[in-house]
């Protein structure tokens, strides 16, 4: 069986669950072969062998932390080169979907990004994506090079299998259009204590019939231990940060449990969240679009709604 | 200075969207300007304003309607652009795309090429980088924020799990988020005046691409079936009367397994 590389995506050791999710993938297509640059990854060994990493390609050098999606580009372009691998995976986001993009121009390789699955039928990779905001949902095949395919989170449930983990010293010259981009500065997001957006199994979102209020509809997401998103239009109004935007401009979700609080529904948000396996909402508005899309709902005021689940599910649990 | 903005050409996001019988998006609907572009076009004008001395050329690449998404810019107050249009295109996937751009960008010299950070109907985000790759330019990509300091471009980026500070000098790739600014209504006078701008038209020929090089048949993905999202079964909708909405709502939360 030939490699699959997986490109790991860590801070200081501490690897995404993401990476978890593109090992278990990668072990349907053939050997996972994680690839773990930057500083500080002594942390993610021990993760990427319990996920069944069969071998680490390990390059402990800060430049890849210290300039944009380039150096990682070309790191993967050499072991493509090297290893002659089945696949590569790589989380989508943003910087995963332009390192795919560089390592597809750089390998003559065809490239799919979003899909939620991946897997060997009849001898060929296929993949599957939602496109046009989850309307439609196209499986699709790679005709060139090494297929590249990008997978968005949540689209597997992580199955942990111990692996070799055998660990290969990556060494790779980086050319001088690597280091062209350099990241002058990062600072971490701070952490809100919820898991995070893309990766939560449940998601709680708020839209502009909060008003801005999110006192009850996050204490009713902490009774769920679900994460907390937005609607476009509660950020542009400044109540709640980009980072936790949910819809086309923003994160795609697609959780077991997405619940819809004072959000109408419109198409661009709908592409954030629509593909959710079970979804609620709880507008004042019986007429709101967002009914037609829903599991189940309830017309009232979200915030009387929200408070008072919040303390019966609190009450379930004690 | 000059600054090349890419733009896209989609169908309308707002009604149905479909595959024609070659498994190609269907183009035969109402058309515009790829919304997420006109935060790159905005950010040309932005830059020009504050500038002074700079040029902004609208390039894209599509069918004979795709030349609206170029008058749209040039309404809101780009100066000039060129239409790439053949029909050997049809199909391209994001390479033979971006294969495209990069020939006409190499025509072009300019200092900052411009793009939105992905397209509403294929929404890969991934010509950007393959424009910085097939230009060998430095890309400086998904920026909320950008500040031109001389020949450099500073922007923040903000990531999944970090906010960045990201500069290079020009000539280079930038992309713009949503988060960058607000797009521009045109005037009735700017409309007036888009007229008498120029738009130059190239094709294949002109950009010494072969035809091999690009559409449906030279794509590196293919699509092999598509289905449509089966339409949800109506849900259920209750209305709170005094408690009794989370009442029932905890009770379908439990039903389902999900507390």
């Amino acid at each position: 069986m030939s490699e699959v590389l997986v490109l790991v995506d860590h801070i200081d050791g501490t690897v995404r669950s993401t990476t978890a999710e593109l090992l278990t993938f990668a072990r349907r297509l053939g050997e996972p072969a994680a690839v773990l640059l930057g500083s500080n990854s002594g942390a993610a060994r021990e993760t990427l062998r319990s996920y069944g990493a069969d071998k680490i390609y390990v390059a402990e050098n800060s430049q890849y932390d210290d300039f944009l999606v380039v150096p990682k580009a070309e790191a993967l372009a050499h072991l493509v080169a090297a290893a002659s691998p089945a696949a590569v995976l790589i989380a989508s986001g943003g910087e995963g979907k332009e390192i795919a993009g560089r390592l597809a121009i750089k390998t003559g390789s065809g490239l799919i990004t979003d899909a939620v699955d991946v897997q060997i039928s009849d001898g060929e990779l296929v993949t599957t994506q939602p496109v046009f905001a989850g309307d439609v949902t196209v499986r699709s095949i790679i005709t060139r090079g090494v297929p590249i395919v990008t997978l968005k989170p949540n689209s597997v449930t992580p199955e942990t299998q111990p692996g070799a983990g055998v660990e290969v010293a990556l060494e790779v010259s980086l050319s001088q259009q690597a280091t062209t981009a350099r990241v002058s500065e990062r600072r971490p997001r701070e952490t809100t204590g919820r898991p995070e957006l893309t990766e939560a199994a449940i998601v709680v979102a708020g839209g502009r019939g909060t008003g801005g209020d999110f006192a009850a509809l996050e204490a009713f997401a902490d009774s769920l231990g679900a994460a907390v998103g937005a609607s476009r239009a509660v950020v542009d109004a400044g109540w709640y940060p980009h980072s936790l935007q949910i819809g086309q401009t923003g994160k795609t979700v697609s959780p077991q449990l997405y619940v819809a609080a004072g959000i109408s529904g419109a198409i661009q948000h709908r592409a954030g969240m629509q593909t959710s396996k079970t979804i609620v909402a709880v507008n004042k508005d019986p007429e709101s679009p967002i009914f037609e899309a829903v599991d189940f709902g309830v017309v009232g005021n979200l915030h009387d709604v929200l408070a008072r689940a919040a303390e019966l599910i609190n009450a379930r649990r004690s | 200075m000059k600054i090349a903005v890419c733009v896209k050409y989609v169908p309308d996001s707002s009604g149905p969207r479909t595959f024609s019988s070659d498994l190609t998006v269907d183009r035969s609907g109402d058309g515009m300007l790829s919304e997420l572009d006109e935060y790159a076009v905005e950010e040309a004008l932005r830059i020009r304003d504050e500038a002074g001395d700079v040029e902004v050329v609208i390039v894209t690449v599509g069918p004979d309607d795709a030349r609206a998404a170029i008058t749209r810019a040039l309404q809101m107050g780009a100066d000039a652009g060129v239409h790439v249009v053949d029909d050997a295109i049809h199909g391209s996937d994001s390479v033979g795309t971006s294969l495209v751009l990069a020939k006409v960008l190499q025509q072009q010299a300019a200092d900052i090429v411009l793009c939105g950070m992905a397209s509403t109907d294929g929404s890969m985000g991934v010509v950007p980088a393959m424009l910085a790759e097939r230009l060998g330019l430095p890309q400086v990509t998904l920026a909320s924020e950008v500040t031109i300091d001389g020949a450099t471009v500073r922007v923040r980026r903000d990531g999944d799990s970090a906010v960045e500070v990201v500069e290079a000098s020009m000539p280079l790739v930038l992309s713009v988020t949503d988060q960058c600014n607000e797009p521009r209504y045109p005037s009735f006078k700017a409309i007036m005046a888009a007229k008498k701008k120029p738009v130059s038209t190239l094709g294949l020929a002109d950009l010494a691409i072969s035809p091999d090089e690009v559409g449906l048949r030279a794509a590196w993905t293919r699509v092999v079936s598509y289905e449509e999202r089966p339409a949800r079964t109506a849900g259920q909708i209750v209305t709170d009367e005094g408690g009794s909405g989370a009442d029932q709502l905890v009770e379908f939360l439990s039903a389902r397994r999900l507390i």
